[in-house]
């Protein structure tokens, strides 16, 4: 017996009684806490990196603010290790989505002395300083991740407002219980809310929707050629601060990136897929979760990312 | 690509996929994290490297296969402690469905994890030991779901591998659960034996119960009816807020989007109850006036119906004072602004209620101040199989109960009795002083059945002015 009813050319009133489908579920809540945040906090700002899963994020804020504009600013907390094409991009959308960019620079810190370099050359655990900086001097009380709770254990444990207190972190042990769909974002001075409108997203259903709505990506989500090397079990990209080790074989491979953090810490996977709907089908096909398959940040111990969220990270 | 990922793809994007939520519920030791890491193992929704890393984690613990519970403890405490501390959720999907389930912890004092959990189920899946049969905290936890108005419950009579597969074993704690599920008021219930460690009838059909006819847990949950209880129910809009551009806008990113002037002016919202058409009359609340619906629009294009769930603008044919907090329903029955607020709340912190505490009262959109007037009594969940739960005096709540209260609010709020509306019925309560989370609010009389005829229990009165 199944009730999920059949495709068809119903008229409008008899379709509407069916369920939702999943992305029209998913997009409707998106769409609902965005507004909630909008109305209820004094000075929300959201994280904007490029990747995919900030990509579809801008989408539902201009979607839930429509035909008004985003009431809020873009903040990107650039590594200085961020791949060029993700960079161009990012200001590209910033624009065709009419919204206004900030970007707070960890390689300034790094100049000026407030941060210094790490002995395994990482950047991404540098970015929480300037990143509470930022929440901090542009008095954000809400700020927007595009975390999604299938990503990784930690964050499966995560409520879509999360409180933080003023030094951004975490403590899961203590978080206020989230009931129907009535987000409390009330908080003291100096604490601030990370809201993460896609935690009910998975992998799949982000590329379904990039499918379903026409969303443009960087150019390095789908296959090209580029000279990597395999360290660690991962394809590392030959970059000017990723550069050829001592007696390294490298090779030209046709490559994909999953996820797209900094050059540093983000591999890329073998692929072919040029479109879309072949990115959809080796996601479907791989053994590998995302961030397990590509990210060198997480494999530092079992619970790498709970601690760099517990500091204030994402 | 295999044949079901194809089939689940061409779901997907036909539309036709939808969306399911659960929540799970049993005590320490029922087996719920490994019967839930099996459902996630058996769709195929654990990928090699997981896998992996919980094999090597059950190897160091001794253990001669992988440990499925590890699958679900996130936490660096959860892990070294092998307990279940917050309530998580998980991801996994068939050909027709993508679930999301709410993961609750099930120690016997952790009331308000499942409250939490319950709170936005479909389902809920109830665990218990087949060992053991229906004990304390499966009634508890029953009560929960009955008190929250989940449509659909499923017991899982789990370690039947452990009584032989007896037939008779089962068929005696099915009958005593659906007894109780018929007096706590439970709308729909059903009971399937199971075996989390082995995987018998979880995701595959186990040859080892042949008497067992029904469905598997995968298989109810494939096949339970998904149209949600608020699509049947009267029209109600929470207004989130007033859209009123300053200018026309450009948004190449919305090719389809309606073009709109200067003079635009919608209500944005999501439609929490019922459905409601252009051209349809429409009461405005607190204020009572009425209007007519000009349009329903989205980026994607206007629509003539929106229904439950669904985010939308809404315009009205005339210019009145709305702002957020307002509620736009039928005309039919709209529920009446009143002061006085009655209901039954699930007490979510340590701290404890007493009569004559300032709360906040979270409604909709809207936040409201009030006072704690009456403390009616308390929930006895301590009740036997053969009876039902009762109301015991009290004159604080604390930690995990579940009691009913009188609250005076500022504002008169236009409130519906939970167990006709979940979304227009249910509140939060919320400490003024430092925003905490208080309690989990369900206003009216109680969807527990045999508590419908309690004395306490009056319909809150609409204001008189």
């Amino acid at each position: 017996m199944s009730t999920t009813p059949t495709a068809g050319t119903a008229p409008t009133t008899a379709r509407a009684l069916r369920p939702l489908s999943e992305l029209q579920a998913l997009e409707s809540e998106s769409i609902h806490i965005f507004r909630e945040v909008a109305a209820t906090f004094a000075k929300p700002v959201m994280l904007f990196s490029g990747g995919k899963d900030s990509v579809v994020m801008l989408h539902l804020a201009a979607k839930a603010f429509w035909p008004a504009p985003v009431p809020f600013e873009l903040l990107h907390v650039d590594t200085g290790h961020n791949f060029p094409e993700v960079l161009t991009y990012r200001d590209e959308a910033s624009e065709f989505y009419g919204a206004r960019l900030k970007v707070a620079s960890v390689q300034d810190y790094i100049d000026d002395g407030r941060l210094r370099e790490r002995p395994d050359g990482q950047r991404n655990p540098l970015q929480t300083v300037p990143l509470l900086d930022a929440i901090t001097s542009g008095k954000h009380d809400a700020v927007f991740g595009g975390g999604r709770r299938d990503e990784e254990r930690a964050r499966a444990k995560e409520r879509i407002f999360s409180l933080r207190d003023e030094f951004g972190q975490w403590d899961p042990r203590n978080q206020r219980p989230e009931l129907w769909s009535l987000y409390n974002g009330r908080h003291l001075p100096g604490e601030h809310v990370r809201v993460f409108p896609l935690s009910n997203w998975t992998e799949l259903d982000i590329w379904d929707y990039i499918e379903a709505e026409k969303i443009a990506l960087p150019s390095i989500y789908y296959a090209h050629e580029r000279e990597v090397a395999l360290r660690d079990g991962m394809w590392m990209a030959i970059t000017p601060v990723t550069p050829v080790r001592d007696g390294e074989p490298t090779t030209r491979r046709s490559v994909r990136y999953r996820t797209v953090g900094d050059m540093s810490c983000t591999a890329a996977v073998l692929s072919e897929a040029t479109t879309v709907a072949d990115v959809i089908t080796e996601v479907g096909l791989s053994s590998l979760t995302e961030r397990g398959a590509t990210r060198a940040d997480d494999r530092l111990s079992e619970a790498a990312m709970e601690d760099r969220k517990r500091e204030g990270y994402f | 690509m295999s044949p079901t990922l194809q089939a689940e793809r061409e779901a997907s994007l036909q539309g036709r996929r939808t969306l399911l939520r659960l929540a799970t519920a049993g005590s320490v030791d029922d087996g719920k994290s490994t019967l839930v890491g099996r459902l996630l193992f058996d769709t195929n929704s654990v990928l090699s490297d997981t896998l992996d890393s919980i094999e090597t984690a059950s190897r160091r613990k001794g253990l001669d296969r992988a440990d499925l519970a590890l699958l679900t403890d996130g936490l660096r405490a959860e892990r070294e402690q092998g307990i279940t501390i917050d309530v998580a959720y998980r991801y996994f999907a068939t050909a027709g469905r993508k679930f999301v389930l709410a993961d609750c912890p099930g120690h016997v004092q952790y009331t308000r994890n499942t409250v939490t959990g319950a709170s936005t189920a479909h389902v809920i899946i109830l665990l218990v030991d087949a060992r053991k049969g229906v004990m304390e905290q499966t009634r508890r936890h029953l009560a929960v779901a009955a008190l929250l108005r989940v449509p659909h419950v499923v017991l899982a009579v789990n370690k039947i591998d452990l009584v032989d597969f007896s037939e008779t074993v089962f068929d005696e704690i099915a009958t005593d659960f659906a007894l109780l599920a018929r007096t706590l008021g439970v709308r729909d219930s059903h009971a399937i034996p199971v075996s989390a460690l082995e995987g018998d009838n979880v995701v595959t059909r186990s040859s080892r119960m042949p008497w067992y006819e029904g469905p598997t847990v995968l298989g109810y949950l494939e096949s339970v009816d998904d149209t949600s209880l608020e699509v049947g129910e009267d029209f109600r809009f929470p207004v989130q807020s007033v859209v009123r551009p300053q200018s026309a806008v450009q948004a190449p990113w919305a090719a389809s989007a309606p073009v709109v002037d200067g003079d635009y002016r919608g209500y944005a919202g999501l439609v929490a109850a019922g459905r409601v058409s252009v051209g349809e009359e429409v009461v405005v609340l607190p204020v009572g006036s009425h209007a007519t619906i000009a349009g329903i629009d989205t980026p994607d294009g206007p629509l003539d119906v929106a229904v439950a769930g669904q985010s939308v603008v809404l315009r009205l044919d005339r210019d009145l004072d709305i702002s957020r907090g307002a509620i736009l329903t039928s005309t039919d029955a709209p529920p009446a602004p009143t002061r006085d607020l009655t209901g039954t709340v699930s007490w979510l912190t340590d701290r404890t209620l007493a009569v004559g505490q300032r709360v906040l009262v979270q409604h909709g959109t809207s936040l409201t101040k009030a006072v704690v007037k009456q403390i009616d009594g308390v929930l006895d969940l301590d009740f036997d199989a053969r009876s039902a739960p009762t109301w015991r005096g009290t004159d604080a709540l604390t930690l995990n109960d579940i009691g009913r209260v009188r609250l005076t609010l500022a504002a008169p709020l236009p409130v519906d009795p939970y167990k006709e509306h979940r979304g227009t019925g249910s509140f939060i309560l919320v400490d003024e002083a430092d925003g905490w989370t208080l309690a989990a609010g369900m206003a009216g009389p109680t969807s527990l059945r045999t508590l419908d005829v309690d004395p306490h229990d009056t319909t809150a009165e609409p204001v008189t002015s």
